[in-house]
């Protein structure tokens, strides 16, 4: 088994109403119940806030929010165990972010041997 | 945990509630933004962490730390309630001061306090409708538009005057002043009967998105109950009414989706917890001396809703009943009903007689079930042409598929009927 980093990418859900938000939030956690009992979650996550700042450069420049566009945030990640890659993309696919039209990026964790 | 059913949706009307007494109503808009992000929030977290164990109580105090928030750092750009102001000077007593505005005892009544607030007499009984089930039931202006069959812009409209109007008021209605509270009840029960009435009779075609209006309209006709001051006849009456209405909602619309009108019914789907809850409801309505329109409809639903098959339905003491209705309230719909009624007791004939005698009957004219009615007592009387060309006037007014389908249906018996009469015709010539 490896592990992979789900990255979640999506839109700000503030324009919909409280039933929308609900089934949303009630698709997640079908999802993530199903992963659970296939044994494929190794850590939930987290959510993460919007807000930010961006330091670069030898400058160490400081910036607002990690990106200008609201799409572009990563909103949270969470730790999948899955066989390969392959297993791992089909996985996330089952991602209710995808239907509100963002993204799902799946990263293979390297496993360091120290 | 599992979320029950419409839980956002009902904290939400909740919460915008108890935010609005706290800001204060000039800052309704502010009290809606910070429950939406309290619903954010949720999303976020329960999404990967589950729902906890007290969902509500969650929900209440994400929105409580974020009003704390607002008001630690908009104290001086913002007006907020008068009697907070003197509580936000200082750091040490803004935090105890909003823990108390949040306390159980300082919630109970704030779904109330909004009811009443939205049904103010400056409002149309529609705009006031409209209030209801965006800030008290959570639904969004499209949702409503969609129920109603309106367009999101109209509805939208209504909305936003409405909310100016009662952010305008100043201060939320105070539901312990006796006085003032008998005065607006009236108000508050002819909003929720209209609410009823949209989920019951109303043009969206989604069966379940009716129901949903009348249950909003039960359970906020259940809170008036739970007030002494609430708890009068009328209410009494108004609730029976959607009891003993709302029971017949599962056998109003058949497997295949298709609208069945009471003769036709599937009686044995009829819930009976919700009839027996209404005979009690509309008992304790019998307690004053007062005669409402609800008190009348409340028993005309109870005679239906009693009777085990529709030839056993008392429509004697149904035309009484509509004769007592519109002495209280006269309108060409319910001079409609009982005509249907007289027709039920003395025959067709009887029944159009008394549909010639309705005076304002033109105010009928865009009504679908006027020309329908028309249509079934003639065709009762076995003259189909004349009840078909009634049934496709009635199509032509249909306001959505389930109503067309409806109609169809009735225009087909028409031709029935005619392909029956020919036969004999046939048949007596051959003979």
């Amino acid at each position: 088994m490896s592990e992979f980093t789900f990255l979640f990418r999506g839109t700000d859900p503030t324009a919909q109403s409280p039933e929308e938000m609900q089934k949303s939030m009630q698709k997640w956690l079908a999802w993530f119940k199903e992963l659970g009992e296939k044994g494929h979650i190794k850590y939930p996550g987290h959510p993460l806030e919007r807000t930010g700042m961006v330091v670069s450069g030898k400058q160490k420049s400081i910036h607002d929010g990690p990106y200008a566009e609201a799409k572009d945030i990563v909103n949270g990640f969470t730790l999948i165990e899955a066989r390969d890659l392959p297993q791992a993309v089909e996985i996330s696919k089952g991602c209710p972010i995808l239907e509100a039209g963002g993204s799902v990026e799946v990263r293979p964790v390297r496993i360091l041997n120290m | 945990m599992e979320a029950s059913d419409h839980l956002f949706r009902r904290e939400a009307g909740r919460m915008v509630a108890t935010l609005t007494r706290v800001l204060g109503v000039p800052n309704l808009a502010l009290a809606e933004d910070v429950v939406q992000d309290a619903f954010c929030r949720a999303l976020e977290v329960w999404k990967f962490r589950g729902v906890p164990e007290n969902p509500s109580a969650w929900l209440m105090a994400t929105a409580k730390n974020r009003a704390l928030d607002i008001l630690r750092r908009q104290r001086t750009a913002r007006t907020f309630a008068p009697e907070l102001a003197r509580l936000l000077e200082s750091e040490w007593t803004l935090a105890p001061a909003v823990e108390e505005l949040f306390a159980a005892n300082a919630i109970k009544d704030d779904l109330l306090r909004m009811m009443f607030s939205c049904c103010q007499p400056r409002l149309t009984a529609e705009a006031q409708v409209a209030l209801i089930l965006n800030i008290l039931c959570g639904f969004s202006v499209a949702e409503i538009a969609s129920a109603f069959v309106s367009s999101h812009a109209a509805i939208e409209k209504r909305i936003t005057r409405a909310k100016k109007l009662l952010v305008g008021s100043k201060r939320l209605f105070d539901v312990a002043a006796s006085a003032d509270f008998e005065a607006r009840l009236p108000a508050v029960h002819r909003a929720l009967y209209l609410l009823f009435n949209e989920g019951y009779h109303g043009a969206s075609a989604e069966s379940a998105v009716r129901a949903e209006l009348c249950h909003e309209a039960m359970r906020l006709a259940a809170l008036v109950l739970e007030r002494r001051l609430g708890a009068t006849s009328a209410t009494y009456a108004l609730s029976a009414l959607m009891h003993l209405n709302a029971a017949r909602l599962p056998a109003r619309v058949d497997a295949a989706g298709d609208l069945q009108s009471l003769f036709d019914q599937d009686r044995s789907l009829w819930d009976r917890k919700l009839v027996l809850e209404g005979l009690k409801l509309l008992e304790f309505s019998a307690s004053g001396s007062e005669l409402t329109e609800y008190h009348v409809e409340a028993a005309i639903a109870s005679v239906h809703a009693t009777a085990a098959r529709a030839e056993d339905t008392d429509w004697g003491r149904i035309v009484s009943l509509y004769d007592t209705l519109i002495a209280i309230r006269p309108s060409p719909v319910v001079a409609l009903n009982r005509a249907i009624a007289v027709a039920q007791r003395d025959g067709p004939e009887h029944g159009l007689e008394a549909i010639g005698a309705i005076e304002d009957r033109d105010r009928l004219a865009a009504y679908p079930f006027y020309p329908a009615a028309l249509g079934e007592l003639e065709l009762r009387r076995g003259r189909y042409k004349i009840a078909r060309k009634h049934f496709r006037a009635a199509l032509a007014l249909a306001r959505n598929q389930m109503e067309r389908r409806f109609l169809d249906k009735r225009v087909a018996a028409c031709e029935g009927g005619n392909a029956q009469q020919t036969e004999i015709l046939q048949a007596a010539r051959a003979n």
